[in-house]
């Protein structure tokens, strides 16, 4: 299992040809305190970089956008039952949604976790 | 185009140390570096100010004092009565009102708040309006006023229902104050003016205090466990939930007092039939709206879901129609509601409470009612 991170501050999980995804910690701080989540619907086909989720805090609405190509197969309801999971738990039981990649390729450019860290120093 | 603004062009208010002393997140805000959020963040920062009591500091706004050169204040009122629908004659003294500077198109160019101080009067606008309001004062009043900005004063907000027991501590008598009295007062020592008032619809204060003081003064009452520093996130949230308007948002050179439903504030005297009708910029106008109503109004908005509602989104009278009829002008998520909420401009047939309208969100069009405000009921000391 490795995690990668996109300079968007995206986190994948990534398990055979599954990935799993949700926002970095970083990113939850600098959201502030999140009151809605809105995931992708089940069996969407996404192209990478296509708005996938919406994440909003008290101020702001932003969105989320597909790392990598693939369908989605799972979202995870907790987080749109208690968007403030996002803020506790943001690289855990914080994940958004689960994609089957289509093309492995696309991972070569994300970062893993060191380039991460050295992104958002 | 609108300059760029840097840090090195921001001005700072008074408190600018504190803020960053004490973990604030800075943003520009009508040309100044302001706290958006402390650590605390939005939400908890909302609810300490309805359940205890919240310090912002709102020194970027404009205070100033207009004084009648025949040293009457009820000449100083007659002449600011010809900018403003409002009655300011009547204020009494140590009372203030809520007023509107207005155009000849019936628009307004900004809201601000009126002081009778017994000689004079204390005026508190807009940060982003205050250059203008002044040269607008300056140009329309020189005759009979003088116009002194009190550049030299900071603004702080005591807001929440602590704010009268946190300033009793400090040795302000506050009890007997009613919610639009103000006046000259001393708080800590300091030659404050103190008025019971504030943009949050709790009870609370808002304080002028010298520039040199200010720090001294927020570091006693930030000392007090009751009170945190509220950031201009949470001041948005508050103020939306007391359904109070926003000036350059829900109110602006576009709107009339009659279409932003703030018919409230023209008192009789100044309408059709009134000792002193008229004689303010846009009067016909303002004046017919409201007697016959206006076309369009500003209303409350509640969504069936939870996804916030956020400015600018159109407005449709429902889910298929091509043509909008409104956009919202205010929108976000009320924390003490715990769910959004919104207000923005609908034709006046479709302005009644319960009425259904759709907001398009992202390509969606999401059910609204026409809710009635505030959201969150006040708590003024009447």
């Amino acid at each position: 299992m490795t995690t990668l991170y996109t300079s968007d501050h995206e986190w994948l999980r990534i398990e055979g040809d599954v990935a799993t995804i949700g926002i970095t910690d970083y990113a939850q701080t600098q959201l502030g305190d999140v009151v809605f989540v809105e995931l992708p619907k089940i069996g969407r086909t996404l192209a990478k970089a296509e708005a996938a989720a919406v994440v909003e805090s008290v101020k702001a609405a932003s969105d989320v956008y597909a790392p990598i190509s693939g369908e989605v197969i799972e979202v995870n309801d907790a987080v749109t039952a208690e968007p403030s999971l996002v803020n506790s738990d943001a690289a855990g039981k914080a994940w958004f949604f689960k994609i089957k990649i289509a093309n492995k390729s696309e991972l070569g450019g994300l970062m893993d976790e060191a380039a991460y860290a050295k992104h958002t120093a | 185009m609108l300059a760029r603004e840097t840090e090195s062009t921001l001005k700072h208010t008074p408190l600018h140390a504190l803020h960053l002393a004490r973990g604030a997140k800075m943003v520009p805000f009508a040309g100044y570096d302001m706290p958006v959020q402390y650590a605390a963040g939005v939400l908890k920062e909302h609810l300490h100010t309805r359940s205890a009591a919240g310090l912002f500091d709102v020194s970027h706004m404009g205070q100033i004092a207009l004084r009648a050169k025949s040293g009457k204040v009820e000449d100083a009122a007659h002449a600011l009565e010809k900018l403003v629908p409002q009655d300011i004659v009547a204020v009494a003294p140590n009372r203030q009102r809520y007023a509107q500077f207005t155009n000849n198109d019936g628009g307004l160019l900004d809201d601000l708040m009126v002081a009778n101080f017994g000689d004079h009067l204390f005026l508190v606008v807009n940060a982003a309006c205050k250059t203008e309001d002044e040269a607008h004062l300056r140009a329309h009043l020189s005759d009979s006023c003088t116009i002194d900005v009190l550049a030299g004063r900071a603004l702080l907000a005591l807001q929440g229902p602590k704010a009268e027991a946190v300033l009793a501590k400090l040795g302000a008598d506050v009890s007997t104050m009613k919610f639009m009295d103000t006046g000259p007062r001393p708080v800590a020592g300091f030659d404050c003016f103190v008025s019971r008032s504030g943009y949050t619809g709790e009870d609370g204060f808002e304080i002028s205090v010298p520039a040199a003081n200010a720090e001294a003064l927020a570091t006693k009452l930030l000392d007090d466990p009751d009170v945190l520093p509220i950031g201009l996130g949470a001041r948005d949230s508050l103020r939306l939930e007391a359904g109070l308007c926003l000036y350059g948002h829900d109110i602006d050179t576009t709107t009339t007092p009659a279409e932003a439903a703030l018919e409230w504030s023209v008192q009789k005297s100044r309408r059709n039939g009134g000792a002193r009708a008229g004689g303010f910029p846009g009067a016909a106008k303002i004046l017919t709206q409201l007697d016959k109503g206006a076309t369009r109004r500003r209303v409350g908005l509640r969504a069936e879901g939870r996804a916030p509602v956020r400015e600018g989104a159109l407005l449709f009278a429902d889910a298929t129609a091509a043509e909008p009829i409104g956009k919202v002008t205010s929108g976000g998520f009320g924390p003490s509601l715990n769910a959004p909420v919104a207000m923005g401009y609908v034709p006046t047939p479709l302005a009644a409470v319960g009425t259904i309208v759709f907001a398009e969100v992202r390509g969606q069009r999401l059910p609204l009612k026409v809710a009635a405000t505030p959201f969150v009921p006040n708590t003024y000391k009447r």
